[in-house]
């Protein structure tokens, strides 16, 4: 009864929705093999080598598996401040 | 020769050992010989699921480090002449045996039947290792929930990394009305996230709590919809193509009624 009023007043997805995709998600971390700290690491990682060419805020980079499209995809998404001058030489 | 088929799934209480005895009994139902083999050692169970709990007297343990012979070890099922069991020890603990002793048990036994059909304990330690050891293929079991998936995908990964590629799946325990009402992960879906090939799907059956209540695989029992459903996994296991049981409940005007009112 409460599925039936979440789906008539345009309420929350179908519960077998949110298993499947929370499902997809640990999967892709499971067979990565990828724990929460390696994530890290591979963030840290990350930070030194970009900002060897950009200027960014540290906090604000932000690294996460994610799927689409039937592909497993690493994001990495960094807001720029500032491209560095003398990069490159 | 005969084939080995280890029955695993990663997670506990997804119905391995029922999926297990319900698989070597059709088998043997329909003229196979056949050995059933518990290797949760500790924690056996598929004595009991088969009704054959009185008349252990060896076990796989005494097998392994030969107190017995192969042949004393073997259970004669009370319903079928060629189908045999092999107890788990439960006394011991699960390091009481080793892949090349498992290994070992199977070469001579496939020498012997035409199936060997292996129960593997949950977990991915020592015992699954026994129990995929002398196996040439793989049947794994799931339910449709967010756990026993996810156990489900690694167990195929271990699988495939021991050689064992391309197992099967069971997936145990649909109810019909709860994935027709969105509620529950569909056949398609968990096909969709795991990647693996089907061998059947079992329906959520009362049948099955009064069947391991008498000690009876249901897959003997003709009225029960889940023991249709193993009729139709055993005639695959053996080559034959079985389309897919139509698995929705047949409602009672009873059960109509109930819905009219509760509005649903």
């Amino acid at each position: 009864m409460a599925g039936f009023l979440d789906k008539l007043f345009g309420g929350s997805k179908n519960s077998k929705d949110v298993a499947k995709d929370r499902l997809k998600l640990v999967l892709i971390h499971d067979r990565a093999s990828l724990s929460p700290t390696m994530m890290e690491n591979l963030r840290k990682d990350l930070v030194q080598v970009i900002s060897k060419y950009l200027d960014f805020d540290e906090n604000a980079l932000d690294v996460q598996m994610a799927e689409q499209d039937n592909m497993t995809m690493l994001e990495v998404n960094i807001p720029v401040a500032n491209v560095k001058r003398n990069s490159g030489m | 020769m005969g084939e080995v088929i280890v029955v695993t799934s990663g997670k506990g209480g997804v119905g391995k050992t029922t999926t297990a005895a319900n698989i070597g009994t059709g088998l043997a139902a329909q003229g196979k010989k056949v050995v059933l083999m518990d290797t949760d050692i500790g924690l056996r169970n598929l004595d009991v699921v088969m009704g054959l709990e009185n008349r252990i007297v060896y076990d796989i343990v005494d097998i392994a480090n030969g107190n017995c012979k192969l042949k004393q070890g073997m259970i004669k099922d009370k319903r079928f002449p060629e189908l045999y069991l092999i107890p788990a020890a439960q006394t011991k603990d699960k390091n009481a045996v080793n892949e090349e002793q498992v290994r070992a048990i199977c070469e001579e036994l496939r020498q012997e039947v035409d199936y060997v059909i292996v129960d593997c304990p949950a977990g991915i330690e020592q015992g699954f290792k026994n129990a995929i050891a002398g196996a040439d293929r793989a049947i794994v079991v799931t339910n449709p929930e967010v756990s026993a998936v996810r156990d489900a995908d690694r167990i195929i990964g271990m699988l495939e990394a021991n050689g064992l590629g391309n197992p099967v799946l069971v997936l145990n325990r649909v109810r019909p009305n709860m994935v027709k009402q969105g509620d529950m992960m569909s056949v398609e879906d968990i096909l969709e996230i795991l990647a693996i090939k089907l061998l059947g799907v079992i329906p959520d059956d009362d049948n099955i709590v009064i069947s391991t209540n008498r000690g009876e695989p249901t897959v003997l029992d003709q009225q029960s919809r889940s023991g249709q459903a193993y009729r139709n996994i055993v005639k695959r296991i053996m080559g034959e193509e079985v389309p897919l049981m139509n698995l929705d409940e047949q409602e009672g005007f009873f059960t109509r009624l109930m819905k009219l009112f509760k509005g649903n």
